[in-house]
């Protein structure tokens, strides 16, 4: 134990610049951490609930004093949850082992560096960023305050300053990120007398805890939480007893970026085709109205060319009647004329020969 | 409003029920302002560590966006797919979607924890990976189609003949724009729940959840419209020409109908959530009881009442009808953000709301009310400006 242990902080002297090359961690393709990131073990079984790590985080982080001192094992009777003054908390799980018989089991609580952070994925100013050491880091200066990070989580991890009027934060472990950059161990790891957290290079700590498994199988339930859990996390759980036990949620595998890529895809789709369709919509109404209005307008140009026909025709009719009707006049008083003068001759005759 | 009104030259008395109610919620409103801008979100709200979010995120903003869905989808009947003759519907309709997104927008104010940062995500980092920073677009991009949509009324209201042709010629192309942000954030706002399937209840939780909050928010849209005219025909009567008074009845038949279409896919849909996910077994569970109540009693309900209102041309059936599917919208945004989110929490974890997020969240919306009231009393909403007549 103490022999790896040395051997990582050596590993992190040596190499702490190393991984800073390389980008994020979003795109597709599986991503399964940065190589030779660094993790914690948190071996639960080794775990006596006494607090020390605690107290350690709450001194390295300047953080204030609690209400109760940190000796005070009384306060292991509730389940606590972190918050923005307190960055880690250990709980004490009765579980029942065999019928009957209750074992009590503990559990560190605390941000767990997701590989693939939902918290990072959902923030739409992307502050936070998982560093290639390991932690994944919030940057407050471009923070908004929506929380979403927190209701992403499934850890519950991550706490807001709701009592800070101006400048409140999001608040949560670091994996004492200045620590590890100065080559140190995290607070709590370097505080824990029982040996129940290891820190070191990830890949070195899964064989380590897959060791422990194989060397005590009945000790240990044969899982290492962390290693897939939407994607793996910085911190490793090994349990004697089933994880939901402890607390730890049962999670998929598929990192968090995944449930909403999805979605997001459907952007461009959209995008690109609702306009098209739209507008194809709007012309062909158009084009309706249009049609309509044409046909109506040719209807009421036929109804009117019809009636002006009927009216020619009537007229004609009419100017056809009254030609003959002048010219039967006409004849008429042609006749009548020329009756009369028949007449005139035959009572004066010489008046005509005159003429 | 207690000035002589233009038009009727009636002066109308101060102290109405009306002014004194609006009156004392303002003056609370600006007070739990102060609280919440000298104490922190604290000081005013049960939110937690645990629950991030309260009723200003899922009453004020996933139910204000839903309900204001009336705009795109009149619009969009109106504009582009040529139902002329519930032209007389578009007006109240976009100008309640634009108050309805820009009081969302104050709402935000109140809950995010440096309203003064809204910006941030489009001039400082964008974070393209998240789904709100999709909404954060979408949302500013159609307040601003929305502004523009809306601002016919107040340019006819002061007579800017030219500025105001303008703003008629772009109708076609900001419809279309409209429908197409609506489509995005109104589904995006579902798709914001699909980070956490552990929290969700797994019969609201559904991969599908973008797809729901999309069609039901046509179904509000549309609903919203009918019961919003119902309310103004009774409070804003004088105020409406005769076209608008014709063509109530029709808006009423045309949108129920479509309405009662659009509440039968939702319900498919939902139905194919829950075979998707295969939860059958959950609708034993007293969760599963208060998910049949959502898609039993409002959704399934308004959808039969709607057909039976516009088999019998009932319009009051059909008004009736809109009030309750605007509650089963409510319900729904609610079960999704609250009710049934960190459903798994024990009791004493979970969230219910402070009062004083209540005064707020009631503060918004009485400056809705207000700033809605001015407006329709003012300008040319029921009525179309004499000088522009059938000029659009």
């Amino acid at each position: 134990m103490t022999l790896s242990r040395r051997t990582f902080i050596k590993s992190i002297a040596g190499g702490a610049g190393l991984a800073l090359g390389g980008s994020a961690a979003a795109g597709h393709g599986t991503f399964h951490g940065y190589p030779d990131s660094n993790a914690i073990l948190h071996d639960t079984t080794r775990c006596v609930g006494c607090r020390s790590c605690e107290a350690a985080c709450n001194s390295v982080n300047g953080l204030p004093a609690p209400e109760r001192p940190f000796t005070d094992t009384s306060v292991l009777d509730d389940k606590r949850s972190t918050d923005e003054k307190t960055f880690t908390v250990v709980n004490r799980y009765e579980v029942e082992k065999e019928p009957g018989k209750k074992v009590a089991y503990f559990r560190k609580v605390q941000c767990n560096h997701c590989l693939e952070p939902c918290c990072a994925s959902v923030c739409f100013v992307k502050a936070f960023k998982k560093t290639p050491e390991g932690p994944v880091l919030y940057d407050p200066s471009v923070c908004v305050g929506c929380r979403y990070c927190l209701l992403a989580c499934p850890f519950y991890a991550l706490t807001y300053e709701y009592d800070n009027p101006l400048e409140p934060q999001v608040v949560r472990c670091t994996m004492c990120y200045p620590r590890i950059k100065e080559g140190k161990l995290p607070g709590c790891v370097e505080a824990c007398p029982m040996g129940a957290l290891t820190y070191g290079k990830r890949d070195e700590l899964l064989l380590i805890a897959r060791e422990r498994i194989q060397k005590d199988p009945d000790r240990y339930v044969n899982y290492i939480y962390g290693e897939h859990e939407v994607g793996g996390q910085s911190w490793l759980h090994l349990s004697a007893v089933p994880f939901e036990d402890l607390g730890l949620p049962s999670l998929t595998t598929r990192p968090a970026p995944e449930l909403t890529s999805g979605a997001l895809s459907l952007v461009p789709v959209v995008v690109g085709t609702w306009p098209v369709l739209l507008t194809g919509i709007y012309a062909i109404n158009k084009r309706k109205d249009k049609i309509a209005e044409q046909e109506q307008s040719d209807a009421v140009a036929q109804a009117e060319a019809r009636t002006r026909d009927e009216m020619k025709q009537k007229m004609d009719t009419a100017a056809e009647k009254a030609k003959q009707d002048k010219q039967k006049a006409v004849e008429t008083a042609v006749k009548k004329a020329l009756a009369e003068e028949a007449k005139k001759q035959e009572k004066d005759p010489k008046e005509g020969e005159v003429e | 409003m207690t000035a002589t009104d233009a038009q009727s030259g009636v002066k109308r008395p101060i102290f109405t029920a009306f002014n004194v109610i609006t009156t004392l919620i303002v003056i609370l409103g600006l007070y739990l302002t102060y609280r919440r801008f000298t104490g922190g979100l604290g000081a005013v709200s049960n939110l937690t560590h645990k629950n991030p979010w309260g009723i200003w995120i899922g009453f004020d903003l996933l139910t204000g966006v839903a309900l204001a869905a009336g705009g795109y989808v009149t619009a969009a009947g109106v504009y582009i797919f040529g139902m002329k003759r519930y032209h007389s519907a578009v007006r109240p309709a976009l100008l309640t979607a634009f108050l309805g997104y820009f009081f969302v927008v104050i709402a935000l104010l109140f809950d995010v924890g440096r309203p003064w940062r809204l910006p941030y995500p489009f001039i400082m980092q964008q974070g393209t990976t998240s789904i709100m920073f999709e909404v954060a677009l979408c949302v500013s991009l159609y307040l601003t189609v929305l502004f523009l949509e809306f601002t016919p009324i107040p340019l006819e209201w002061l007579g800017w003949k030219k500025v105001r042709g303008l703003a008629i010629k772009l109708t076609l192309t900001l419809t279309i724009l409209g429908v197409v942000l609506s489509t995005m954030h109104q589904s995006s706002l579902g798709a914001m729940f699909l980070i956490a399937p552990t929290k969700l209840h797994p019969l609201w939780y559904s991969p599908y959840i973008p797809v729901f909050f999309f069609v039901s928010s046509i179904a509000a849209g549309l609903s919203m419209v009918i019961f919003e005219s119902s309310l103004s025909r009774r409070i804003f009567s004088h105020k409406m020409d005769a076209t608008h008074r014709e063509e109530g009845d029709a808006v009423v038949l045309g949108f129920g109908k479509a309405a009662a279409l659009v509440l039968a896919a939702y319900f498919v849909l939902k139905l194919v959530g829950v075979a998707h996910g295969d939860h059958w077994h959950l609708l034993g569970t007293p969760y599963g009881a208060w998910f049949l109540v959502e898609i039993l009693g409002f959704v399934l309900l308004p959808c039969f009442l709607y057909s039976v209102g516009v088999r019998d041309r009932n319009t009051v059936l059909i008004r009736w009808t809109s009030a309750i599917t605007v509650l089963g919208i409510v319900l729904n945004r609610l079960n999704v953000s609250l009710i049934c989110f960190n459903w798994n929490l024990p009791a004493d974890e979970r969230y219910s709301p402070h009062w004083m997020e209540v005064g707020i969240t009631l503060f918004v919306v009485t400056l809705f009310l207000l700033v809605f009231r001015f407006i329709v009393t003012r300008m040319p909403v029921f009525h179309e400006h004499p000088e522009f007549k059938e000029s659009h």
